[in-house]
């Protein structure tokens, strides 16, 4: 008996997966739960087990290849009846494909203009009838269902209510950090839309390699970073601002208590510090935590802070899930148990998703300071420096002196869209504050 | 303001600028006593004389080259190519001496010479009396070239051909001479070269087009009105420079266009056309730009029936429209 093996749903808010690589061929047996293929999503990689005792007859989705959850990537031969069906069975319902779309059985090809009108007015394509060739959707039909009034749009985006008030529309701009608003492009006679598209093809001129150069292939990782680095520039302004703090009382802190934790089993590190004084100034600054979109400032009320972890060809950020309800100890046991998982590949798709601010700790490896890239739709990303013993000048008793304290850099990017200069030094000064003022 | 067609609002024109210039003169085969093949000239040898109304030799190179040289020196030469499938021997003269003065002479020559051609078929002109030229010469840069096809327009656009420092390639629809009527001021007026004209409005798929295209379009435009289909006819006028903005305009309204021409398809003026919307409406396109022009053949036939067929014709235009139209 043949068995379809559909694309599964690695983790509750995936949506589509790529084939990293086959593990098998057609025509190989299989044994059940015997690794048969990896499937990467957009930062974790996993092993697929066979579900049958069987044969791999037909590969239907190429290494490197990317489709949706559901989709039939591959023909299996099972040989014994008992099909184990818990891991491909809970695949097919999540997607809507193409061929779903536009009232069912419609032409699903959008044309130029009308792609551009659903994505400029926020409209599902699939509420609109298509009278065009095959069914397609035409402008005029577009246009037809838009002049139809507010009860046929589909309901607006959800929207929590912001549990602080956003700060003053214009607030006063810091000339260091901020640059001058990019001036609106008057040039073309077709105005563009507002949302970044990346090209289908970015033109990428042809590279000649030298004499014993090597290619070496791009992991799916290092796609996906690519990726989303090149989006993340293409999509927010940033703007870095950094200041200085004194890390004199949390190392004091993190001496004191170190054998506390230990005992506990917890090894006590610097990044819970760091991420509990980050949650402080998210709180204190919810414009920070937050995302950009045309219909508006989309304010979380979660706070879920990313931790980037630098693993040997990459680069993963698992994600503290409502940071602002754990305790020191509570932070220091996920913060290890996730930076572990992640080194080892470990991690589920869903400990990387729906992080609403990322912390990227670039001090482990010595640098002072960095500008990082914000990780999308997020709106701002906080570097930590190495922490180092400078000379700084310190007043004692109204005398000022020079004393050795141990310094750190922090260095924060933020998406000049929503967040101003003034705006993101007063997060910033706050998340100084609760280092320095540590109790 | 007298009701004339397209020859005799060119006829006026040319009359007013050697009335008002003497500096102009005309040049062309029959020209003269005989007043053109077409009668374009007819009176202007009796009243200014063979002096500033000249009969040529058979001669095209001779006939341009000479009102280059003309025009370099002052004058304001108006050459005449019989049919402007004669303009061939005149090629290099056009191509590579009057567009490329001003250039080569690091602007301090000019070549303010208007040329005069007759195009197009539907007459029955066969091989050597309907081609369509305009893609050789829309080619170059440093030569305008501009295809009025009504008499209003003809007459302003020569007297803009004419007052322009630069050489401007004036074509005439052979088919538009005598069939195309309309109401002509009787002053020395002008209409800017470079500028389109809107020949119908409509909202659900554009035309672009010019010469005897433009009313073809507009009779197509005329028959799919009674279906409640509304045709927008853009009649370029000028071909070089061109006016992207009125064709652009035009595509981000209706959003589906027909690029219309009578020369053969491959290669056409209005590939470019096809061209610069691909490329500047993209965003604003709901169907794949059209094309819709002469036969691939080498030539066009003499007879009606195949003439015919090589042409577009309304109904032609009108079936390509509806395709669009249902897309």
């Amino acid at each position: 008996m043949s068995v379809e093996f559909k694309m599964p749903k690695l983790g509750e808010s995936v949506t589509e997966g790529t084939v990293g690589r086959w593990l098998k061929q057609p025509g190989e047996s299989l044994e059940l739960y015997e690794p048969m293929l990896e499937v990467t999503t957009d930062k974790v990689d996993t092993e697929i087990p066979s579900p049958v005792n069987g044969r791999l007859l037909e590969i239907r989705v190429n290494e490197g290849d990317t489709v949706p959850v559901g989709t039939v990537i591959a023909v299996l031969e099972d040989s014994s009846s008992a099909t184990v069906a818990a891991v491909a069975a809970p695949a097919a319902p999540a997607v809507t494909s193409q061929a779903s779309s536009n009232n069912g059985g419609g032409n699903s090809f959008m044309s130029p203009v009308v792609a551009r009108l659903v994505s400029q007015h926020n409209l599902d394509i699939k509420q609109i009838a298509g009278t065009g060739k095959d069914g397609r959707v035409t402008k005029q039909d577009v246009e037809r269902f838009m002049a139809q009034g507010d009860a046929a749009k589909p309901a607006p985006m959800p929207m929590p209510t912001p549990t602080a008030p956003t700060p003053a529309p214009m607030p006063v701009i810091k000339p260091s950090s901020t640059p001058a608003p990019m001036p609106t492009i008057t040039g073309s006679l077709l105005a563009k839309p507002v949302a970044y598209t990346p090209p289908a093809t970015p033109a990428v001129p042809s590279i000649e390699p030298f004499v014993g150069d090597e290619l070496q292939p791009l992991s799916g990782m290092r796609r996906a970073i690519a990726e989303h680095m090149v989006r993340s520039k293409a999509t927010s302004p940033h703007v870095t601002t950094v200041m200085e703090v004194d890390l004199s009382t949390i190392i004091a802190h993190r001496d004191q208590h170190k054998a506390d934790f230990e005992r506990q089993g917890v090894k006590l590190t610097f990044t819970p510090y760091f991420v509990q004084a980050t949650v402080a100034g998210l709180r204190a600054v919810p414009i920070v935590n937050a995302t950009y979109t045309d219909e508006g400032i989309l304010l979380h009320k979660s706070v879920n802070v990313g931790m980037a972890v630098a693993i040997p060809d990459g680069l993963i950020v698992p994600v503290l899930h409502n940071a602002d309800e754990k305790s020191l100890l509570g932070l220091s046991r996920t913060v290890n148990d996730l930076a572990e998982r992640a080194r080892t590949r470990r991690l589920t798709a869903d400990e990387v998703k729906d992080g609403t601010f990322t912390i990227t700790n670039h001090g482990v490896s010595g640098s002072l300071f960095a500008m990082p890239i914000i990780n999308q739709p997020q709106s701002g990303i906080l570097g930590i420096g190495a922490i180092q013993k400078r000379p700084v000048v310190v007043t004692i008793n109204g005398a000022d002196a020079i004393a050795i304290r141990p310094m750190c850099y922090l260095s924060f990017t933020f998406d000049h869209r929503l967040i101003d200069g003034a705006t993101a030094d007063k997060f910033l000064a706050i998340v100084k504050q609760q280092l320095e003022q540590f109790a | 303001m007298a009701e004339l067609n397209l020859l005799e609002a060119i006829n006026q024109a040319l009359d007013q600028a050697m009335a008002n210039d003497e500096r102009v003169y005309i040049i062309g085969e029959d020209v003269g006593q005989r007043g053109g093949v077409f009668r374009v000239t007819d009176g202007l040898h009796a009243k200014y004389g063979s002096k500033r109304v000249i009969d040529a030799p058979l001669a095209e190179s001779i006939i341009i080259g000479s009102s280059i040289g003309a025009a370099m020196y002052g004058m304001r030469p108006i050459a005449e190519i019989q049919f402007a499938d004669f303009i061939f021997p005149a090629f290099n003269q056009i191509i590579s001496e009057a567009a490329r003065m001003r250039y080569r002479s690091n602007n301090t020559w000019e070549v303010p010479l208007v040329i005069r051609a007759p195009y197009g078929g539907g007459i029955h002109g066969a091989l050597y009396h309907s081609q369509s030229i305009e893609a050789f010469f829309a080619h170059i840069p440093g030569l305008k070239v501009v295809a009025p096809s009504t008499p209003y327009d003809a007459k302003a656009m020569l007297l803009a051909a004419i007052d322009d420092p630069d050489p401007v390639l004036f074509l005439e629809h052979k088919k538009c001479y005598r069939l195309i009527k309309g109401y002509v001021p009787d002053e020395h007026y002008t209409v800017p070269i470079g500028k389109a004209d809107i020949a119908r409005e409509g909202s659900d798929v554009s035309v672009i087009t010019y010469g005897m295209m433009r009313h073809y379009a507009v009779e197509a435009a005329e028959m799919l009105a009674k279906e409640d289909i509304s045709v927008e006819v853009v009649d370029l006028r000028s071909l070089v420079p061109l006016d992207r903005e009125t064709i652009l305009n035009s595509v981000k309204k209706t959003s589906k266009v027909l690029v219309l021409y009578e020369d053969n398809l491959f290669g056409g003026y209005g590939a470019e056309i096809a061209a610069i919307i691909a490329q500047d409406g993209f965003e604003y396109l709901d169907a794949p730009v059209q094309r819709l022009a002469g036969l691939d053949i080498p030539a066009m036939p003499y007879s009606a029936p195949l003439e015919n067929e090589f042409l577009p014709t309304p109904s032609k235009i009108a079936d390509t429209l509806r395709d669009l139209v249902n897309y």
